[in-house]
């Protein structure tokens, strides 16, 4: 039917554009918000939710009050939804789409599917008109039959789809997040408004997820602390720590620190529903006595610091130095997250006494190209020129010869000799300087670059 | 029960920072002399770049006091550098710091986005006992580096009993809590074999100093850098080295130096 002729037999016909994005950006929200019902969530395209009562139904108590519950909270929602419960998803989606019952019991799939008309198979159009030109109304009928005919006339998917909404095979859901490794919640009779009191909510809940961690042997890595608003909206809240942790104190420090550091802050709006905490991530950590050894103590104070200081900042912006056995001097020393386990392949290198300093302070990266005048072509400059600023060299010392290395697959540039110098101009300011390329072999006009400042 | 007035000396007593921790001897006699014995352990310390290319060499200044206060003590050294000082004089570079008697792998390094950031890193680091120094390294007129925020950075040294240096770069010298703020130059280091570049050398100005008697401000001292021993040296009175006039106050001159600098920079 055009719209023009629905509009002509429905004058006051509401009219929108599809919007399969919006579609799917909805349903991905309600999807966090059934999470409250189980972890296990899953989109059923175009328009469905799959989730997984295993061990979830008798919290609620039973398949069926759980499905009521959970078409109630929809309701509240203003959604109208329909939902079935079954032992496989291809059979509660078929259930809920094309049939009446609410809940099969275990093992009972087929009895249930058996009745559903063949559309419930959702085959392409030619062959669902086949089928039923076949005289073949239900999915009973169908599955009487020999497969092996039915698979060689309507192909191996169509036939592939009737067993498994027959439950005879079973097929898990791929859940949008995966499952944690531990999860407490609390649930709320009235929505949980005061966001004051929201640590006294927290601190028993990280203590009873701690106290799970302690008996495994396990202690935390990475946490997720998340808010299910009444009005669907879910907030989470994402902090880890530098090395596995049961510190309810510290966990709640981080949180803290997290919840003040949003751009968006966390907002009760009409009250939370749920308030849940996961452990992401739990690595082993043996039971220990705290505070019994002093360098441990102070190694899990500074571990400490440096997870608040990640929590705070992010991750990438506290950092830790790495050496690396290599002369490039861009590639001897790396950053990299504070709390990352020791990636040094090197070590630092240790000053001669009464040598003067060999390696700067701060380095450019990239180095900053400079004009220089030297007096002969392979010797160090007399001055140079750096941010319109001339600086006349009082002293020097050099070239220190650093080949670039050549088992490294570097191009152009790259490839070219370094002769590095250590200036210092009349001011006092100390400065490392290299020409990049050997004169006449490598390049006719070597250029300079200023690639790091002394203290 | 104790009497009153020895309860009220003790409270005085702790009060009064110069009896109530230890100093940081500079390692140069005639120097810490005139400090009275060095500058304060448990305090905030300012040092600000005479001109933005002196960014380096009041880096420098900074981390050598962190490496006095933290002698013999395997404590870590917080740094936080705001990003902005990276275009400006390069980002730091590991393999210098045994240049200053530093272990690079006891270095926590934050990269900060503004000073805001700079002050809560070095706050939060001062409520840790085990942070052997802390270093802030602020670039511009940072608003947010105000009298409660450096008031607030003066109790977290005070509170864990080490020192918090801030250095600045681009920015005129302001009233704060410090308990010494330094105006660092570079200075012509003492040539080695064949006139090359020795050992760092620092102007170091003394701009003020909280407890110290009138007049013993407005110091300026030449120093240099021992890596070896892991102390400063007085150089002041070594003439040959002296390639220009001891400068008079320049403090009105910093942000005027800087400010061309970072124009040049963005056109050139």
């Amino acid at each position: 039917m055009t719209l023009a002729d629905a509009r002509a037999r429905a004058p006051h016909l509401a009219v929108a554009q599809a919007d399969a994005e919006a579609d799917e950006r909805l349903m991905l929200r309600l999807a966090a918000f059934c999470e409250q019902f189980t972890p296990l969530v899953a989109l059923d395209p175009p328009c469905g939710l799959m989730l997984d009562a295993t061990g979830c139904a008798h919290l609620f108590g039973g398949d069926a009050a759980m499905r009521t519950y959970v078409l109630q909270a929809m309701a509240r929602l203003s959604f109208t939804g329909r939902a079935a419960v079954a032992a496989t998803p291809d059979a509660a989606r078929a259930l809920a789409r094309f049939g009446e019952t609410a809940v099969a019991p275990p093992n009972e799939d087929e009895i249930f599917t058996r009745p559903l008309s063949i559309a419930a198979l959702e085959a392409p159009r030619e062959t669902s008109v086949a089928l039923t030109r076949a005289g073949l109304a239900t999915l009973g009928d169908l599955a009487d039959r020999s497969s092996a005919a039915l698979t060689a006339r309507f192909g191996s998917e169509t036939m592939r789809r009737l067993t498994r909404i027959l439950g005879r095979e079973d097929a898990r859901i791929t859940p949008l997040r995966p499952l944690p490794d531990c999860m407490v919640e609390r649930r709320f009779a009235e929505p949980f408004l005061d966001l004051s009191a929201i640590e006294n909510v927290l601190r028993p809940l990280i203590a009873e997820a701690m106290g799970i961690l302690e008996k495994r042997g396990e202690g935390g890595r990475a946490f997720e602390a998340r808010f299910f608003r009444t009005d669907s909206a879910v907030r989470a809240l994402y902090f880890e720590t530098g090395a596995p942790s049961r510190n309810v104190e510290a966990l709640l420090r981080l949180f803290r620190l997290k919840a003040d550091s949003l751009a968006d802050p966390l907002d009760p709006g009409y009250g939370f529903d749920v308030i849940r905490f996961c452990v992401l991530r739990a690595e082993s950590l043996a039971q220990s006595q705290i505070g019994f050894e002093r360098q441990d103590a102070q190694d899990s104070d500074v571990a400490d610091l440096v997870d608040r200081l990640a929590a705070r900042f992010g991750r990438d912006r506290v950092l830790r130095f790495a050496a690396h056995e290599t002369h490039d001097p861009m590639r001897a020393a790396s950053y990299v997250h504070a709390a990352s386990p020791s990636s040094s392949s090197g070590s630092w290198p240790k000053p001669e006494p009464g040598e003067p300093p060999l390696r700067p302070l701060f380095l450019f990266d990239p180095p900053q190209p400079i004009e220089t005048v030297a007096e002969t072509p392979d010797g160090p400059p007399m001055h140079f020129q750096w941010r319109r600023v001339r600086h006349l060299i009082a002293r020097a010392e050099g070239p220190e010869r650093i080949a670039p290395e050549w088992w490294r697959n570097t191009v152009g540039r790259e490839r070219r000799t370094r002769d590095y110098y250590r200036l210092e101009d009349r001011d006092g300011h100390r400065f490392w300087v290299f020409r990049e390329g050997l004169y006449e072999s490598e390049t006719a006009a070597p250029r300079w670059f200023l690639h790091g400042l002394f203290a | 029960m104790t009497h009153p007035l020895a309860s009220l000396r003790k409270s005085l007593a702790c009060a009064d920072p110069a009896t109530a921790s230890e100093t940081i001897a500079l390692g140069a006699p005639g120097l810490d002399r005139r400090l009275g014995g060095g500058i304060l352990r448990a305090a905030l310390h300012e040092a600000y770049a005479g001109s933005a290319a002196d960014a380096p060499a009041a880096t420098g200044f900074a981390l050598a006091l962190a490496r006095r206060a933290m002698a013999g003590a395997e404590k870590p050294l917080l740094w936080a550098r705001q990003e902005a000082l990276t275009a400006e004089s390069g980002a730091p570079y590991p393999p210098g710091l045994p240049d200053i008697g530093l272990d690079p792998a006891t270095v926590a390094f934050i990269r900060v986005r503004d000073a805001k950031e700079a002050l809560q890193a070095g706050a939060e680091a001062g409520r840790c006992a085990t942070v052997g120094a802390t270093l802030i390294e602020l670039f511009g007129d940072a608003r947010a580096y105000d009298l409660t925020a450096s008031r607030r950075l003066a109790l977290a040294a005070a509170a864990a009993g080490a020192p918090i240096f801030v250095t600045r770069v681009a920015a005129s010298p302001a009233p704060s809590a410090a308990a010494s703020r330094w105006l660092v130059r570079t200075h012509p280091s003492r040539p080695r074999a064949a006139n090359a570049p020795g050992s760092a050398a620092f102007a170091i100005f003394l701009l003020r100093r909280r407890g110290g008697a009138a007049g013993q401000e407005w110091h300026e001292w030449r120093v240099e850098w021992n890596r070896d021993r892991g102390a400063f040296e007085d150089r002041t009175f070594d003439a040959p080295s002296l390639s220009r006039p001891v400068a008079p106050f320049p403090v009105g001159g910093a942000p005027g130096e800087g400010a061309p600098q970072t124009a040049g920079r963005k056109f050139g």
